[in-house]
């Protein structure tokens, strides 16, 4: 699921869902630093990407991975975001909702190695929203995918070429990732209903 | 829930500002090669037109094909309607075609809310009769807002036929919703009587609120006005309240000119002054298209609509309390 | 024919034994018997006058779609009524003796109700020339009120020569106030609801001016002058000057005017849409004080019947009128009897005797004594009930009561002495 599925203010505080922290802010700055350098052994030193996160959570994790790639490699990684919303497969189970921001880096993204970068991969659909969106906006050479957190139940054949944490799921589980950025501090949280 | 867009007191100020925000993300798409949606596929919007505005049902037909909804152009002129057919047989014909949305232009004032009655999709209001027109409005914010920034506090004056003007009337309502301050400007003949219950200042003499305002939006002045007596001539009413050089130059700075369309250079308006980089009129057609894709997908993207009202029903209770539809948003009842 | 009234309290008075024979009223009292009578329990119903319409629309001829003379004075007895004037805007026009004739032949035959045609003043309704009301007062038809009603005779001169000329043979001309021009495309009230809705304004002036020049006309030559569906607080203090001043005005108000206001026009439904228009709260109040002080003479119905195609429409298209003779005496009851300012024998002045007088029916609008013709109303105070269109014996539905809760209903209807009206159900 994509950010837009998280509320901006944590984990809810109903009483009949128990909440588990499986990641601290350390787990999350170090699973970070391993993807960016991943990215930098994939795609041979980072040559021609574009990071571009998908709205909310997306956008934040592609500019710290943007800043790690940069520390590496001592230039600028250009990155942008890339909302899915007017592409989205379920736009008429939930009514129509706010847009996040389009933005592309002034390199575009022909012939570029468009990494997208979401927090969490569950049913793959966001991802190929986030595809058909990019279809739109240019032709890049190749596109590859970068997530915080995986927690299975794939509903299409769509996988991450960079994980954070394998994080195994029932689908009555709740994954919620939250950013300094966003939410006041770095976790990865679990909620189980009871 | 059904909702639609047919007086910009539909909206609430949180319904508004996801339009103007919706449109702005919207706009950026107008800068790419591939300018098309796939939001609204399989979706069918049928553009009624009763009444001639080729610039106004084109402005929605970009806006829903930009979003990949089917289009039917349905207009009056050599259909059935011309042969006398009803607007209530047209809505019957609409609901066998499977309208998800209509989007209505029509002469009588509160066409829109009796098609509501008869018809399943939304429906958006593109001007009715000397009611309302909520997306010219809509557009119109969307304007200011990009030349000036945030409404709230700001001064829109308004000038002209405001008695038979629905800009003037979904402007008065959604700027007033929006937190700007609207001062109407005309002779005392094209004011109605009940002006003064309106959320608006009122004033007769143009040059002595030309110095404070942030916007001055010029209304289309018609000839007819003139034989039906609203004033003496041509020439004086352009003296009074035309926007001349002059007039222009009495502006504050960052001030801008604005006016629906189509001008009647020479009379509200000084050709010179519409040609002028204050003037907000070329962009606000290209905007038009823009804030109408931001509706068209916040009534007809999702589950159900995002934003608008729904209409007023029938029915009374002794001493002709009818539930009220006013200038106050808030008082809408929606779920 | 016999009928025996058992318990009927008369204008809301104690309960009484009413004995219905030959056409009048034979007997009064309490514990009456008759061999023979048919027996009418009565117990808890008000007994009235038969109601006196001074403003039916009748339709026929012409748009017998609409309505009939038969549906309409069947409507009429299911609401109580035993006399009605059928307005001249038919087609052709109600111009001549022959038209009036026919309509009172129809009435005759029809038997539900009396019909007493209203003549025009001018013909065709044009407001150019006299049309000719001595013949219609010499007619079968016997008219004595005449009305343009749908038009204003607006022309000064018009209007006085009118008013001159029905003092030869007792009549009344029954003015439409409105001026012509201040009404141009005119849509709704003009207020704070048209302004926002953006339909044209019908300002309450252009009803007082007329009603101000007519009672001055009336006065300066000495003639009866009727308002029609009075709708203005400002027309009612003219008529209360004007009757102050001991000149012959006399007015009415619809029911509609006594309990609706423009707001419903919020709803852009046409249902509500009707000439005058509905005005404020101001208004209603003023109206029903008017009625109560009896500046305003009588309640009439202006029962407006149109097909359902004039109404489901845009608002400007739309036809103007509701239908109201099936809800009159309900309507008065809710807007003047619960709120105390009239009772039962008031209803009975303002619904019968007074409109009675003004139409110079001799046979109508008399009090329930010895020898008077039994033209009664039996009337159910404690119910109430949903108004349902589908319900109506009207042909027509255009109804602004649909779906409102109103008290009352009327159980019997005499004519004459002969039942029009029995257990609520036309007969």
């Amino acid at each position: 699921m994509s950010a837009a599925s998280v509320p901006a203010h944590g984990p809810s505080p109903d009483s009949d869902v128990s909440h588990k922290t499986v990641l601290e802010a350390p787990d999350i700055r170090r699973a970070l630093t391993r993807i960016a350098h991943e990215i930098l052994e994939r795609t041979k030193g980072g040559r021609d990407i574009v990071l571009l996160g998908i709205p909310t959570r997306g956008v934040t994790l592609a500019a710290r991975l943007a800043g790690r790639i940069a520390e590496v490699e001592g230039e600028p990684v250009p990155r942008g975001s890339l909302d899915v919303t007017m592409y989205r497969d379920d736009l008429r189970m939930r009514p129509a909702r706010a847009l996040g921001r389009t933005e592309l880096p002034p390199e575009g993204v022909d012939d570029r190695v468009v990494v997208l970068v979401d927090d969490v991969l569950f049913s793959g659909r966001t991802v190929r929203a986030a595809l058909d969106a990019l279809n739109d906006l240019g032709r890049p050479r190749a596109v590859q995918l970068a997530t915080l957190v995986d927690r299975g139940h794939r509903e299409l054949p769509i996988r991450a070429d960079y994980v954070g944490k394998n994080l195994p799921t029932s689908t009555r589980e709740k994954v919620k990732v939250l950013l300094a950025e966003t939410d006041g501090r770095d976790a990865v949280v679990l909620e189980v209903p009871k | 829930m059904k909702r639609h867009l047919i007086s910009a007191a539909d909206l609430t100020r949180d319904d508004a500002l996801l339009i103007l925000d919706t449109a702005e993300e919207l706009s950026r798409i107008a800068d790419r090669p591939i300018k098309k949606l796939p939001t609204l596929r399989g979706r069918t919007v049928v553009n009624l037109f009763f009444e001639d505005s080729t610039r106004t049902r084109i402005s929605f037909e970009a806006a829903a094909k930009r979003l990949s909804a089917d289009v039917i152009n349905f207009s009056a002129k050599g259909s059935s309607v011309s042969k006398g057919e009803s607007l209530k047989d047209t809505a019957l014909t609409l609901e066998a075609m499977g309208a998800d949305g209509v989007v209505i232009r029509h002469n009588a004032s509160g066409a829109p809310h009796r098609l509501a009655g008869w018809v399943r999709g939304s429906v958006v209001n593109a001007g009715d009769g000397t009611h309302e027109h909520p997306t010219q409005a809509l557009l119109d914010a969307y304007t200011m807002r990009r030349r000036l920034g945030d409404l709230d506090g700001r001064r829109v004056t308004i000038v002209g036929d405001i008695l038979h003007s629905r800009v003037a009337r979904s402007n008065v309502l959604l700027l007033n919703t929006l937190g700007a301050e609207v001062t109407l400007v005309a002779p005392p003949t094209l004011f109605p009587v009940s002006v003064d219950t309106w959320p608006c200042e009122v004033a007769y003499d143009f040059d002595a609120v030309l110095p404070k305002s942030d916007v001055v939006m010029m209304l289309r002045v018609q000839q007819e006005r003139m034989t039906a007596a609203y004033f003496p001539t041509v020439r004086e009413y352009s003296r009074r309240y035309g926007l001349d050089a002059r007039r222009l130059a009495a502006l504050q700075d960052h001030a801008i000119v604005m006016h629906p369309g189509p001008m009647n250079r020479g009379v509200e308006i000084a050709a010179e002054v519409a040609d002028s980089p204050r003037s907000t009129i070329v962009e606000q057609v290209a905007n038009g298209v823009t804030v109408r894709m931001a509706v068209l997908y916040l009534l007809l993207g999702g589950s159900e609509p995002a934003i608008g009202g729904d209409v007023t029903p029938a029915g009374v209770s002794p001493n002709g309390d009818a539930r009220r539809r006013s200038g106050d948003a808030s008082r809408r009842e929606d779920a | 024919m016999t009928h025996l009234i058992k318990g009927a309290r008369i204008l809301g008075g104690a309960p009484a034994d009413i004995l219905v024979r030959d056409g009048v009223v034979a007997e009064v009292g309490t514990g009456l018997t008759a061999r023979e009578a048919t027996v009418v329990d009565a117990d808890g119903l008000i007994a009235l006058p038969g109601l006196v319409d001074l403003h039916t629309h009748l339709r026929e001829p012409g748009r017998e779609d609409a309505e009939t003379v038969e549906s309409g004075t069947r409507a009429a007895a299911a609401g109580g009524y035993t006399a009605v004037h059928a307005m001249a805007n038919t087609e052709p026009v109600a111009d001549t003796a022959g038209v009036v004739e026919q309509v009172w032949r129809l009435g005759r035959e029809a038997g539900h109700c009396d019909v007493h045609p209203v003549g025009a003043v001018t013909r065709g309704l044009e407001g150019e020339r006299l049309a000719e009301l001595g013949a219609m007062a010499d007619s079968a038809a016997r008219v004595r009120v005449f009305s343009d009603d749908g038009h204003c005779v607006s022309d000064a001169v018009l209007m006085r020569r009118a008013l001159e000329y029905v003092k030869a043979f007792d009549g009344v001309v029954a003015q439409h106030a409105q001026e012509p021009r201040l009404t141009e495309h005119a849509q709704m009230n003009e207020g704070e609801v048209s302004g926002r809705l953006g339909l044209a304004g019908w300002p309450a002036v252009a009803e007082e001016a007329i009603i101000a020049r007519d009672c001055l006309l009336a006065a300066h030559v000495g003639s009866r002058l009727h308002v029609c569906h009075v709708s203005t607080a400002g027309s009612v203090e003219i008529i209360r000057w004007a009757k102050s001043k001991g000149w012959q005005v006399t007015a009415e108000v619809t029911p509609h005017h006594l309990l609706l206001t423009d707001e419903l026009a919020e709803t852009y439904d046409p249902v509500y849409k009707v000439n005058p228009p509905l005005r404020t709260k101001a208004d209603v109040e003023a109206l029903r004080e008017a009625l109560a002080d009896g500046t305003i003479d009588c309640v009439a119905t202006d029962h407006a019947p149109h097909p359902a195609e004039a109404k489901e429409t845009e608002w400007a298209p739309a036809a103007m009128g509701m239908i109201g003779l099936e809800t009159a005496l309900s309507v008065v009851h809710e807007a003047m009897v619960e709120t105390g300012l009239l009772d039962w024998a008031g209803v009975a002045d303002r619904m019968a005797v007074r409109p009675a007088r003004i139409g110079r029916l001799s046979g109508q609008g008399r009090p329930i004594e010895v020898g008077a013709p039994a033209n009664l109303t039996l009337y159910d105070p404690s119910v109430r009930t949903v108004v349902d269109p589908g319900g109506f014996v009207s042909k027509s539905r255009n109804t602004p009561f649909a779906g409102l809760e109103l008290p009352g209903r009327v159980q019997a209807t005499f004519l004459r002495g002969r039942p029009t009206v029995l257990e609520g159900k036309p007969i």
